[in-house]
């Protein structure tokens, strides 16, 4: 039972994803190009470039390209530059790798500075619990408290 | 132990300083083109080298293999404007320039190569067009847009430069003869 239910849903996940893939919409690839002269993504860009690139994208849709193949066409001629995703290999590869080697380097420094101040915290030397008073402040304090009760 | 990781850290945040620096020298040195400068200061630059397909489907096209001609390579992309109006100034140049040792080179940048195509047919364009759809020359022959003309003498340096559309043929005709006189 269990396991159909995680089929039925990978399912339910995976149909749009194929259904994109085979029958993509000009808006979806307009989001996910970039205009190679205003190197915005083609449905915020209004340059002459990016209206024959829109164009292009329509009348590949019409002669039933997948929405790979038409991306392709696109980057064959203006390069990789033209997916606003960078692909996950060779020199693009960096855009994926360095924000997350940034969060990570980010993650270690957050948790060696919170590990540091937990154990400035902790020390007796900070006045912690279990540090011993002073008998004669500690005889001190008990002569006050005695005078307020 | 912690000394150490905070001198860990400080040469950490130096190092990624040191790159980012180092990467925005890079990316000014690389907007600034050599060919720009050397004209601006009245120099003869090299014409960068390139190897692109040519439009027409007979292979690719090298500029060096151009040397002993007089070049005038021009940019262009298909949905410019200006680069339309002055096309058939440019056909027409290069017949009247043909038996003068003159070649005529157009580049297409920024543009879908059936755009392109359908461009020079339109305009009966019979001299030889090579497609730069990634535009990879503009940063080296320091273009500004499009479109652009260079015209590059026999030794293959650059003589001489016209930003934006050639308006009248005597532009282009100067242009032309400023580069064969300034032949060696």
């Amino acid at each position: 039972m269990r396991h159909v239910a995680v089929a039925l849903l990978a399912l339910a996940f995976a149909a749009p994803a194929a259904g994109s893939e085979l029958r993509p919409t000009a808006a979806e690839l307009e989001s996910e190009l970039v205009c190679p002269v205003c190197e915005t993504t083609l449905d915020t860009s209004d340059a002459p470039v990016a209206r024959r690139m829109k164009a292009f994208i329509r009348a590949r849709i019409a002669a039933g390209d997948t929405k790979s193949q038409i991306k392709a066409q696109l980057v064959d001629q203006f390069g990789t530059p033209v997916l606003a995703v960078p692909p996950r290999k060779g020199f693009d590869l960096i855009a994926w790798i360095l924000p997350l080697a940034g969060l990570g380097a980010g993650v270690v420094a957050v948790g060696a500075l919170a590990w540091r101040w937990s154990r400035v915290r902790g020390s007796p030397a900070a006045g912690g619990e279990g540090e011993p008073l002073d008998p004669v402040l500690e005889r001190r304090l008990d002569d006050e408290l005695e005078r307020y009760e | 132990m912690i000394a150490r990781l905070r001198l860990g850290a400080q040469v950490a945040a130096v190092a990624v300083v040191a790159a980012l620096l180092g990467l925005l020298i890079w990316k000014v040195a690389q907007g600034e083109s050599e060919v720009t400068a050397e004209l601006a200061r009245g120099g003869t630059p090299a014409a960068p080298p390139f190897t692109l397909e040519r439009l027409d489907g007979k292979g690719d096209l090298a500029i060096e293999s151009l040397r002993g001609k007089t070049v005038v390579l021009n940019f262009w992309a298909s949905w410019c404007g200006p680069c339309r109006d002055e096309m058939p100034l440019l056909q027409q140049g290069s017949e009247r320039w043909k038996d003068r040792n003159v070649v005529f080179v157009g580049i297409d940048i920024d543009d879908l190569r059936s755009d392109a195509r359908s461009f020079l047919e339109r305009f009966g364009v019979t001299y030889v067009n090579v497609y730069d759809g990634k535009s990879s020359t503009v940063g080296r022959y320091g273009a500004t847009g499009v479109p652009e003309t260079y015209f590059i003498d026999a030794d293959g340096r650059i003589r001489w430069r016209i930003a934006g559309p050639v308006e009248e043929a005597a532009d282009l005709d100067e242009g032309i003869e400023r580069t064969l006189q300034a032949r060696p």
